[in-house]
């Protein structure tokens, strides 16, 4: 373990420079990802508000709290806030840019002012849908189905779909360079067998990113073509197609997901390494099913459509391949497992959430293969067992695997600790109110209950103020970090370089590094991971 | 894309590396165009299989000449830039410069021509959402590939657009003497770009302009 | 508390055995999953922060098992929910039809002999119900829980659903697609009934005419009939026994004469030319509403079968059917305007 440290390095990346202009302008990728941070937890809680009064809206089977008009709005606006200004950037642009360099033994990322750019996109995106809170909301759904978006909607959905626009462009400039550094920036000796798993998922969390996002930027340009010239594209009455629209959309959307969970995946893998003290079991597999994930994700997008008028052949193709992503979840899942077999477990805070995510996203995958079931998503497909799903996976999963990520990296990036007692109250916390909220969702959502719905019938009732408890109880479970890691930017004890005793050449550096990462570029000589040699051999 | 009076930018270690980097990042950033159009060639061909006939009628309204000598002067474009990579690759400024300049130059002809054949749309009350006017058969059909024509070529042509503002720093970049031997990939990959760009309007062409000829 | 809606068809007892099997699957591995994590994490809980267990470098064995095990489970409940879609996806062909169009945010609903109803829709017991459905404006989908069947309600296109309620009773109908403001507000109901009070509704609910009558009427108004005759087949295809044979069409391609088909005809006639005629069709793009598009097909439709009555031979009205009365192929000629349904539609 780590010697007790005294006082913080004299120049690290966060007083190499001071001033406004030194963080706007800067091209360092830890200050960035600082930059990221700071606006995607905006972001976050901006989202939650709205689905908090989603919630609190739905404690009641009338829709009293909230007109209808506003109720679509508000579950329109948790969306788009969550799924593209946080889900998307939390794990890759905070976690990501903060350590991606690092782990490979580089100075900074390949194009660091891209990088920059990246950050103001996003801001720019972020700010046309803040403008559209503000001047009256967007109720189309994240979604954004066609011809309802394109020609029936009152709402300001040409600007919302602006601001998707933009921001997609920020997330396959951060994907396009972290495929580029991870193929040339690696340290020497550091071969892709050598890889960090984060490496592996983010590396094919960024293909998923170049690949999907630009068909989303022109489906999401056609609808504004549509809705602002009154031509028909996507819309029947014109000879357009709507069912068209909705390809487009999931070409890019399915994989969207695995933009949002792969890098989790990564997260999980570093994670339960460090905190039982050993070597991944079964490194290949694991890397390599990120990887099948990723080209299996573009191949299942119809499953989404088995409701509309996909022929019953073309419905039967997308089920058959959707069944092939279960198995390197599953993979992922059993090797995790396998990896605390005769580890030395540890329960500090970023390995509870990694406990949590473990069960939470075997559930949310399981589900999943309800879903893909032609026969019985018939049945359960726009209802909220598909809400409870992708939250278990997105919310029980991603931000289970973020809030870890943070944990794990936060003495990293501040050079202090945090109390872990709190933080394991807050874990803990979490994974109760996760489970009240969404369990009973899929309870709701065979019994029938369709999501986007202001009010219901009474036989939803009880699940749903279960649900709406639940909710609040996980609201205090993420304000709870917000607090305590607040504190710890003054109070907390140093950190030192390694408080985890953890492998990888991040934790070679000081925290929090200097600016360049390395006083000179790292030479690795083992395998990754190696638990069992000793400690001072890289560097 | 290095702006510093030094080549090399502070996170590589040499020249070679940062020209891989920058190599690499041009194709995967080329891969994501490919999906972009993508996207809109899927729609074309979805609507082209489901409407033939009106797709057809509309075709023979394309101005045939202007496209084919559009797409000569195109390719006579790619041609230049290849030379201009070379005379990079060679260290030859003048030569590299001039190259650059003629590139540009078919660039602008291309989208003047275009704009020629835009306004010639316009004129005969062919642009959808502005003043289109069909009295045959197949309205809606028939607009949906001039839709489609617009959406498509006008895409395209801010590609070439941006392309010209590529050349045009090259060309400022040529004139201080900023590229050498060592130092010319900034010219390879805004060539790849452009090169890229004109393999769009290869197959635009004649799924735009042809298919009306051969129906 | 409830946990499953209620089961009133035939296909709802084969989508909740595919149920209780997942279910089971996942309590299975979940539960697999947390006791192995619990018991490691219990079991190897770190004792000495120094201590530095021996590496475990994987098992080729089981990594395939758990590869190949997972694979074949899956590709089993693939098999399983394909053939539980097949049979939900294909009907009868003895099944009643009926005639759904949504619009923000009402479910309008006809039967073949006229009766209308909105967000309620009436059916037999024990009989095979097939639903033709269509949406006048955006996106909807057409929900019965009950029943377990969800279709999209597509603008511009025809989808299909259908049933056999095996239960009495009244059931929720729900839009499921998100269609704008008061779309949880485009609920119903759906009551399944004995086939004699069936009868019986349907002779009170007070109906203007079959469908196929309507369709018969504007088949003349919009001029149809002057080409598409029978008795004199020539510039344009004749519509008897057309409805569900194949067609072979100018390209050479064969198409099924169903009611997309039918409605493609009509709205955009250039796209598919029957064998042997010129393109020479207008367009009723814009001139038939989709209620009116519907009682046309439901016209062609009722020419279809062998040995039904020919178009213009008067048989008695409708306006209150016997019980035992065919559903489809009886057309009549009354007196009766030809606005008179849309005009109720409106109200």
């Amino acid at each position: 373990m780590s010697p007790i440290v005294t006082e913080l390095p004299k120049i690290h990346y966060l007083n190499a420079a001071y001033g406004l202009k030194s963080w706007l302008l800067t091209t360092d990728h830890k200050r960035i990802a600082i930059l990221y941070l700071i606006t995607v937890t905006l972001y976050f809680f901006l989202g939650g508000f709205f689905a908090l009064l989603v919630r609190l809206e739905l404690m009641t089977p009338a829709s009293d709290l909230l007109r209808p008009e506003t109720y679509n709005r508000m579950f329109t606006m948790h969306g788009i806030v969550m799924i593209f200004f946080f889900l998307i950037p939390a794990i890759p642009a905070i976690i990501g840019n903060f350590v991606i360099p690092m782990m490979l033994g580089a100075r900074d990322l390949a194009f660091p002012r891209l990088n920059l750019l990246s950050w103001y996109l996003f801001m720019a995106g972020g700010l046309f849908t803040l403008y559209v809170v503000v001047i009256g909301g967007v109720d189309t759904g994240w979604t954004f189905y066609v011809p309802y978006s394109s020609v029936y909607s009152n709402s300001y959905v040409v600007a919302t779909g602006l601001g998707v626009f933009i921001t997609g462009f920020s997330s396959i400039l951060t994907g396009l360079n972290f495929v580029v550094t991870t193929h040339t920036m690696r340290a020497p000796g550091l071969t892709w067998g050598r890889l960090p798993l984060f490496m592996w998922s983010l590396y094919a969390t960024s293909l998923v990113q170049i690949l999907g996002t630009p068909v989303l930027a022109i489906a999401v340009a056609l609808v504004g073509i549509e809705r602002i010239w009154r031509v028909g594209i996507f819309d029947p009455s014109l000879g357009g197609d709507p069912i068209l629209y909705q390809h487009l959309f999931w070409f890019y959307s399915h994989p969207a997901v695995y933009i949002m969970v792969l890098p989790a995946f990564g997260v999980v893998s570093e994670l339960v390494q460090t905190f039982s003290r050993k070597r991944i079991f079964g490194y290949k597999f694991v890397a390599g099913a990120s990887i099948g994930i990723a080209v299996y994700g573009f191949l299942v997008w119809g499953h989404h459509m088995f409701t509309t008028r996909q022929s019953v052949y073309a419905g039967l193709i997308f089920s058959f391949l959707s069944y092939f992503i279960a198995v390197p979840s599953g993979i992922k899942v059993f090797n995790w497992t396998a990896t605390l077999y005769k580890g030395s477990v540890s329960y500090q805070t970023p390995m509870l959430y990694t406990f949590g995510f473990i069960g939470l996203f075997t559930i949310g995958g399981l589900t999943g293969l309800f879903l893909a079931a032609m026969g019985l998503d018939l049945h359960v497909h726009d209802t909220y067992f598909v809400v409870a799903h992708f939250h278990y996976i997105m919310v029980g999963g991603t931000v289970m695997a973020y809030l870890g990520a943070i944990h794990y990296y936060w003495p990293k990036m501040t050079g202090r600790l945090y109390p872990d007692a709190w933080g394991r109250f807050a874990a803990l916390l979490v994974f109760v109110g996760f489970n009240l909220t969404f369990f009973p969702q899929f309870l709701a959502g065979y019994l029938g209950m369709p999501r986007r719905y202001a009010a219901y019938p009474e036989e939803f009732h009880l699940l749903n103020v279960m649900s709406t408890a639940g909710a609040s109880v996980l609201a205090v479970g993420y304000l709870v970090p917000l607090i305590y890691l607040l504190w710890s930017l003054r109070h907390a004890p140093l950190a030192g370089p390694n408080p985890w005793g953890a492998r990888g050449l991040e934790w070679q550096t000081p925290s929090p590094p200097p600016t360049f990462n390395f006083e000179k570029t790292p030479i690795v000589t083992d395998e990754t991971y190696e638990y069992s040699l000793e400690e001072e051999e890289v560097v | 894309m290095s702006e510093s009076t030094n080549a090399l930018a502070h996170q590589f270690d040499d020249l070679e590396q940062q020209a891989r980097s920058n190599t690499l990042g041009m194709w995967a950033f080329l891969a994501t165009e490919v999906l972009f159009f993508g996207g809109l060639f899927t729609a074309y061909v979805v609507y082209r299989h489901a409407f033939p006939e009106a797709f057809a009628v509309g075709s023979k309204h394309m101005d045939v000449v202007a496209g084919t000598v559009n797409t000569a002067v195109l390719i006579a474009s790619s041609l230049m830039m290849a030379l201009a990579v070379q005379s990079a690759q060679l260290g030859l400024r003048r030569p590299l410069i001039m190259f650059l300049l003629l590139t540009m130059t078919l660039g602008a002809v291309f989208l003047g021509i275009k704009a020629w054949e835009y306004h010639h749309k316009y004129v005969e009350n062919l642009v959808p959402g502005v003043n289109f006017v069909w009295e045959g058969p197949l309205r809606n059909q028939v607009q949906m590939l001039f839709l489609l024509y617009f959406i498509m070529t006008g895409t395209h042509a801010l590609h070439m657009v941006i392309g010209i503002c590529l050349l045009t720093y090259l060309v400022l970049g040529a004139r201080r003497g900023r590229f050498s031997r060592e130092y010319f990939f900034p010219v390879e990959i805004i060539g790849l770009y452009w090169h890229f760009v004109d393999l769009v309007w290869i197959f635009l062409f004649p799924l735009l302009y042809l298919i009306g000829l051969h129906l | 508390m409830r946990f499953l809606p209620p089961t009133a068809s035939t296909g709802a007892e084969s989508v909740d055995s595919l149920y209780y099997f997942l279910v089971a699957l996942t309590f299975l591995f979940t539960g697999g999953i947390f006791l192995s994590v619990t018991y490691f994490a219990i079991r190897y809980r770190r004792r000495d922060p120094r201590e530095c267990p021996r590496p475990v470098h994987g098992s080729a064995l089981l990594e395939s098992a758990w590869i190949a095990i997972p694979f074949v489970i899956v590709m089993f409940i693939f098999g399983w929910g394909a053939k539980v879609y097949y049979d939900l996806s294909v009907p009868p062909t003895d099944a009643l039809q009926l005639y759904v169009i949504g619009k923000q945010w009402m479910w309008k609903a006809q039967h073949p002999d006229g009766q209308r109803e909105i967000n309620e829709l009436h059916v037999p017991l024990g009989r095979p119900v097939r639903i033709v459905m269509t949406s006048q404006d955006v996106i909807h989908s057409f929900y019965i829980p009950a029943f377990r069947v969800k279709r999209d309600v597509v603008p511009g296109s025809y989808t299909t659903m259908w049933f056999t309620p095996t239960k009495v009773g009244r059931f929720h109908l729900f839009c499921a697609e998100y269609c704008g403001t008061e779309h949880s507000g485009m609920i119903g109901w759906v009551t399944v009934m004995e086939p004699t009070d069936f009868e019986r509704w349907l002779s009170g609910a007070g109906a203007e005419g079959s469908m196929a009558a309507t369709g018969e009427k504007l088949f003349q108004r919009l001029g149809c009939a002057g080409c598409h005759r029978s008795d004199a087949p020539g510039r344009c295809p004749p519509m008897t026994g057309v409805f569900g044979s194949s067609v072979v069409l100018a390209n050479g391609q064969t198409v099924i004469a169903d009611e997309q088909y039918v409605r493609e005809s009509i709205l955009n006639p250039k796209a598919k030319i029957v064998a042997g005629y010129q393109p020479v069709m207008p367009s009723y793009q814009g001139q038939v509403s989709e209620d009116q598009l519907l009682s046309l097909i439901a016209y062609i439709r009722s020419l279809a079968a062998p040995g039904t009555t020919e178009a213009g031979t008067a048989v008695q009205p409708q306006a209150a059917p016997p019980a035992p009365q065919p559903r489809r192929s009886r057309v009549s000629e009354g007196p009766t305007t030809i606005t008179q349904p849309e005009r109720r539609q409106r109200k």
